[in-house]
């Protein structure tokens, strides 16, 4: 199969409006998450990593009237925007545009807020980023719970391998709306403290809002250093909808199956960026999959305890971050991570490192049993 | 003997064609009616989708109590799935390629609601439109490719491209897809399950016709 190179990228959230900003303040440890008090859902205090919105309408004024487009909306363009400005000869009738999001602009089930009810719909979502800038491709969209905006990245490899698109634009944002902090309160799954994945005390997810965006093309860029997705997987646990299973059947499906295809071996893996929600039993079920993957050495962290879970973009901006670890040989800490609290060994980062990575595995796993790997390589000069 | 190089010939030409798919099956479930290759396989005096699921559960002999428990969306996806692997049985990898309009939407208005008294983990866990994919691969026990996508409306072309790209990249050897919506209590299903197995080759147009062949008939 082709490889898809990654290109220009752009992650919009807490920790910053572009990835320069965002990797600063990963590498400097800070956090996006905040303590909330929610009494009317829920009587127990909880941390999100939630975006300014005075701060972004600031930023959207530069492009577009703050007031004609939703929150989410305005942060799919403000990541698109920052891709576009760097490479100014893309042609958007030639390029396709991929959206990866769980729940699109659901926040406007409760609050419409003046904006029509066909603007809760997916599909109208990609429309207005289209027609934003000019994409006459219908927009593909992805909504496979957390594997999303990973899955995003193996669609237009998949693709692009058929000849179907050349160069695309992929975006992945989710919003932290009531709806789902009701439902993962509900599920008694937020934690009262920022997450801590991996470790002993975790206990629960912390919920975060972001927008990433990445430039792919199956052509391989003139630039000496480049990274690419060599190995792609999914699949089903058909286990559980709601709890992963506990062998980690599909995760490790997933993984020797992106291995394969990228012909290497796990021990040539230098570093894994792993899902890690810092749920009891999520974390679990990665050790078990790691360890049967022969995995457990890799050093590995999750980077939930610097943005929280943003559902449908984290997969996607681990991989950009991933991206960026593998160019500057640099390794980031897995915050808020104390003592191991999982029954298999694990290689968690406790702090920043320099190391040369060859090849890097991202993973991802969500509702309805998904679960996905990806294999990145580094072609450097 | 010339029939025997005439039909070596036609195997020739076709696996020198691109297209090296076919739609092995398919189903059809709109306005209480389901369809499949061999034409209308039930049909209900009741349309509306609570009534019409239970029809059809109890005239296929489901006997999935686990059925109950879904939502809309899942408990369609279930049925149209059943239709297609009883007589074919999917293997551990086929894939699942579904697409819809309206994504989770009709679960997550009732999760909405219940978010006014107490929120409903038993709502929540269905709003996310590839919950069906997670209740077909526990049901059929495939541990496969899953991919949701959501489209204005049915996205024949990009059906047929990913599809194809899992099949060509041998990341399944079969693949069922398709569009399963359901929004105001209207449903609308096409199920077909894509493999090397000669029937329908699999071309947009075809599946362009299998979809809008129910469409296209006049309503009751």
């Amino acid at each position: 199969m082709k490889k898809l190179y990654l290109l220009d990228d752009a992650i919009i959230s807490p920790l910053g409006f572009s990835t320069e900003e965002n990797i600063q303040s990963i590498r400097e440890g800070d956090s996006g998450l905040k303590l909330q008090q929610r009494p009317e859902i829920t009587e127990n205090p909880f941390f999100t990593g939630i975006i300014d919105e005075t701060l972004l309408n600031q930023a959207f004024s530069e492009i577009g009237s703050s007031e004609k487009f939703t929150k989410l909306e305005k942060l799919i363009i403000l990541a698109v925007k920052l891709i576009l400005d760097k490479n100014k000869n893309l042609d958007p009738t030639k390029t396709a545009l991929i959206i990866a999001t769980t729940k699109g602009n659901i926040d406007l089930l409760k609050e419409p807020g003046g904006f029509p009810e066909n603007r809760l719909k997916l599909s109208e979502l990609g429309k207005v980023v289209a027609n934003f800038f000019g994409f006459t491709q219908t927009p593909i969209i992805v909504s496979n719970a957390c594997i999303s905006g990973g899955l995003g990245l193996a669609v237009a490899r998949r693709l692009g391998n058929s000849e179907k698109i050349k160069n695309a634009i992929v975006v992945g944002a989710d919003l932290v709306s009531d709806f789902v902090i009701s439902g993962f309160n509900s599920f008694q799954a937020l934690s009262t403290k920022a997450c801590k994945p991996f470790s002993k005390d975790r206990d629960g997810i912390s919920l975060g809002e972001a927008s990433a965006a990445i430039l792919v093309s199956t052509e391989k860029p003139e630039i000496s250093n480049v990274i690419s997705l060599i190995g792609d997987a999914s699949a089903n646990d058909a286990n559980h909808i709601s709890g992963p299973s506990r062998t980690g059947e599909g995760l490790y499906k997933s993984i020797q199956n992106a291995l394969k295809e990228a012909s290497i071996f796990a021990e040539e893996i230098g570093f894994l960026s792993a899902h890690g929600t810092a749920t009891v039993y999520n974390d679990e079920m990665e050790s078990m999959a790691f360890h049967r993957s022969g995995l457990q050495e890799t050093p590995l962290h999750s980077l939930k305890a610097y943005y929280g879970h943003t559902l449908g973009a984290s997969a996607l901006i681990e991989s950009i971050i991933t991206k960026h670890s593998m160019l500057n040989n640099e390794l980031f800490a897995s915050k808020n991570f104390g003592e191991l609290g999982v029954s298999k060994p694990l290689n968690v980062i406790r702090e920043n490192q320099k190391k040369e990575i060859n090849y890097a595995l991202k993973t991802a796993s969500g509702f309805g049993g998904c679960n996905l790997a990806l294999v990145f390589k580094a072609e450097k000069k | 003997m010339v029939a025997a190089t005439w039909l070596w010939f036609l195997k020739r030409k076709r696996n020198k064609m691109p297209n090296q798919f076919h739609i092995q099956d398919w189903v059809r479930v709109k306005n209480g009616e389901i369809f499949n290759s061999e034409g209308l396989v039930f049909e209900s005096s009741e349309d509306k989708l609570n009534p019409f699921l239970k029809a059809a559960y109890d005239c296929f002999k489901l006997e999935y109590p686990k059925f109950h428990k879904m939502d809309g969306l899942s408990k369609l996806g279930i049925l149209a799935s059943e239709i297609i692997f009883r007589k074919n049985k999917p293997t551990e990898d086929t894939a699942l390629v579904i697409s819809n309009n309206a994504s989770s939407l009709e679960i997550d208005r009732q999760f909405q609601e219940s978010t006014e008294t107490f929120a409903s983990p038993s709502l929540f866990v269905y709003t996310l439109p590839n919950i069906v994919l997670g209740e077909i691969s526990i049901k059929y026990k495939v541990q496969s490719e899953n991919g949701f996508f959501i489209s204005e409306r049915f996205n024949a072309q990009l059906l047929k491209n990913y599809t194809e790209s899992l099949l060509l990249s041998k990341k399944a050897p079969e693949v069922l897809c398709g569009w399963l919506d359901l929004q105001n209590g209207e449903y609308d299903v096409f199920l077909c399950l894509v493999s090397k197995e000669r029937n329908i080759p699999f071309s947009e147009e075809n599946l362009r016709k299998l979809y809008c062949a129910e469409n296209d008939k006049p309503t009751h």
